[in-house]
């Protein structure tokens, strides 16, 4: 069964969210790398770039299929990790640790509450087995 | 509609399988994940459950002849023992289903795509003369594909030498831990390797020992992602993706299968008009840049014109990049010619390139034979 930690937020898109002094990091779930499979490619934003929750602010290219990566949150992307430019498959070893993708300092970090906590995305998870 | 599933099913549970509905049957997608079965293939053995996919058997007077009459490829001319990729059509040259056809003395067995079943038992089925026994046997028969340059090693000593010596597309029936088994020197990975079909009750037993003979030389159980990659890799048409009922054998490449030197064929006249006439679109392949991949659906752009559709696309793993497959006009079809691919946010430079993509596999070269997907 996928790991669903908590204390961060999810989208029901299988991004999550850390928040950490209003700056909100950003990857994937680690049911999200299960379905992916063998990642090969994250483009991301650049520095500086503003984004809005539940706007497309990149993509991740599997071997065998291609998923727009969501914003859990609105605000500007303060970092990228480019260490995945080389490393890709971190995405699918590491997901909610070496496998991140942004960081982003948040307009209003009140927009979280709208995202699942661990408690009900786990649930979604279920009823995606169903 | 409920899911099928095959005789292995169990196995593939305790191997840990991803399951997915696939031409409905519960299907392994894979196991240990794509790219480590893509190149367990490429470099040792891979095992595959392909019993989703159909056998009928043409038998009774006649029954070459009327093979021979429904398939554009040469089945009356093929050696007893010898096994025929073939383009099934439709009069108007549509593409109905492509397959394997294995030419035993008196009798043919089709072997069909799992999601075209039906449709095919119905085309043939409408087109059999008199005399002609045909049976679906699709549901009493296990099929499984052991690929890769390990595949000889592992069967060494268990099957009789004849087996060993098979040529590419020649086939034997040999008795197998009990069980009688057609096995064929043929896949849809471009490496050496066999298929095996046999009673569905001796599925287990093959399984297990397949499995452990082949342990000690790096085999794998594979899932459709990687029979997916690998069979892109050498360019090899899909069923439904590259090739379909609006799809002729002629532009998809597949010329070598069509022998309009036959006296009659179920598509031959519109077949002969086609060729006569030059072609209007061509299937290719195409090699990318950057590190976006094409996939199924994307647009085919020449400039601001779009021109064609990416029928196949994916992440190579052995080369490490996307490759793709799409019909594009036949003036434009050379290789060399650069086109853009555009789906989602992604803007792909592409350029036609000669298939198959991949050069190190033991058949490397398309015009051996494209095998049954």
């Amino acid at each position: 069964m996928a790991q669903v930690p908590a204390g961060l937020r999810y989208t029901k898109e299988h991004e999550w969210a850390k928040l950490d002094g209003g700056v909100v990091t950003v990857g994937v779930t680690d049911w999200a790398q299960e379905q992916l499979s063998d990642v090969v490619y994250v483009e991301l934003p650049a520095v500086g770039k503003a984004v809005r929750q539940s706007d497309a602010f990149g993509v991740i290219e599997a071997v065998k299929t291609v998923s727009d990566l969501y914003a859990p949150v609105s605000g500007e992307v303060v970092e990228v990790n480019t260490a995945l430019a080389d490393n890709p498959g971190w995405v699918n070893e590491s997901p909610y640790e070496k496998g991140w993708m942004i960081r982003i300092k948040a307009k209003d970090a009140k927009e979280l509450d709208a995202l699942l906590d661990a408690t009900a995305y786990g649930a979604l998870l279920e009823e995606a087995h169903r | 509609m409920s899911l099928r599933t095959t005789p292995f099913v169990e196995h593939h549970r305790a191997a840990g399988a991803k399951l997915v509905p696939f031409a409905g049957f519960l299907m392994p997608l894979q196991y240990e994940g794509i790219v480590a079965e893509h190149r367990a293939v490429r470099e040792a053995a891979g095992l595959f459950d392909v019993s989703h996919m159909g056998e009928f058997e043409i038998s009774g007077p006649g029954a070459v002849e009327f093979a021979d009459r429904l398939l554009t490829n040469d089945v009356a001319g093929a050696e007893p023992g010898q096994a025929v990729y073939s383009p099934l059509c439709l009069p108007d040259g549509g593409i109905v289903d492509d397959l394997l056809a294995y030419r035993l003395a008196d009798r043919v067995t089709l072997v069909v795509n799992a999601a075209n079943i039906t449709a095919d038992w119905d085309h043939v089925t409408a087109l059999a003369p008199r005399g002609v026994q045909l049976e679906n046997r699709s549901e009493q028969v296990a099929q499984l594909a052991l690929q890769g340059p390990a595949a000889v090693r592992i069967l060494q000593g268990l099957v009789p030498p004849a087996v060993i010596d098979l040529p590419y597309y020649r086939f034997t029936e040999i008795v197998l831990w009990e069980s009688p088994t057609l096995i064929s020197r043929t896949g849809y990975t471009g490496e050496d390797g066999f298929e095996l079909y046999f009673p569905a009750e001796y599925a287990d037993r093959m399984w297990e020992r397949l499995v452990r003979a082949g342990a000690p030389h790096g085999l794998k159980p594979c899932g459709l992602g990687a029979r997916d990659s690998l069979r892109l890799e050498m360019g090899f048409c899909l069923y439904g993706n590259d090739i379909d009922r609006t799809t002729n054998p002629l532009e998809a490449g597949l010329a070598w299968t069509v022998k309009l030197a036959k006296p009659d064929f179920v598509g031959k006249p519109e077949l002969e008009r086609v060729k006569a006439q030059g072609l209007t679109r061509k299937l290719v392949g195409f090699d990318v840049t950057g590190p976006r991949v094409p996939r199924h659906g994307m647009e085919v752009f020449d400039g601001a014109a779009g021109v064609g559709i990416v029928t196949s696309g994916g992440f190579s793993p052995c080369l490490g990049r996307g490759i793709g497959m799409g019909y594009v006009p036949a003036a434009s079809s050379r290789t060399g010619s650069r086109f853009t691919v555009r789906g989602g946010s992604a803007e792909i430079p592409a350029t036609v390139t000669p298939r198959p993509f991949y050069e190190g596999a033991y058949h490397s070269k398309p015009k051996k034979a494209q095998p049954s997907g």
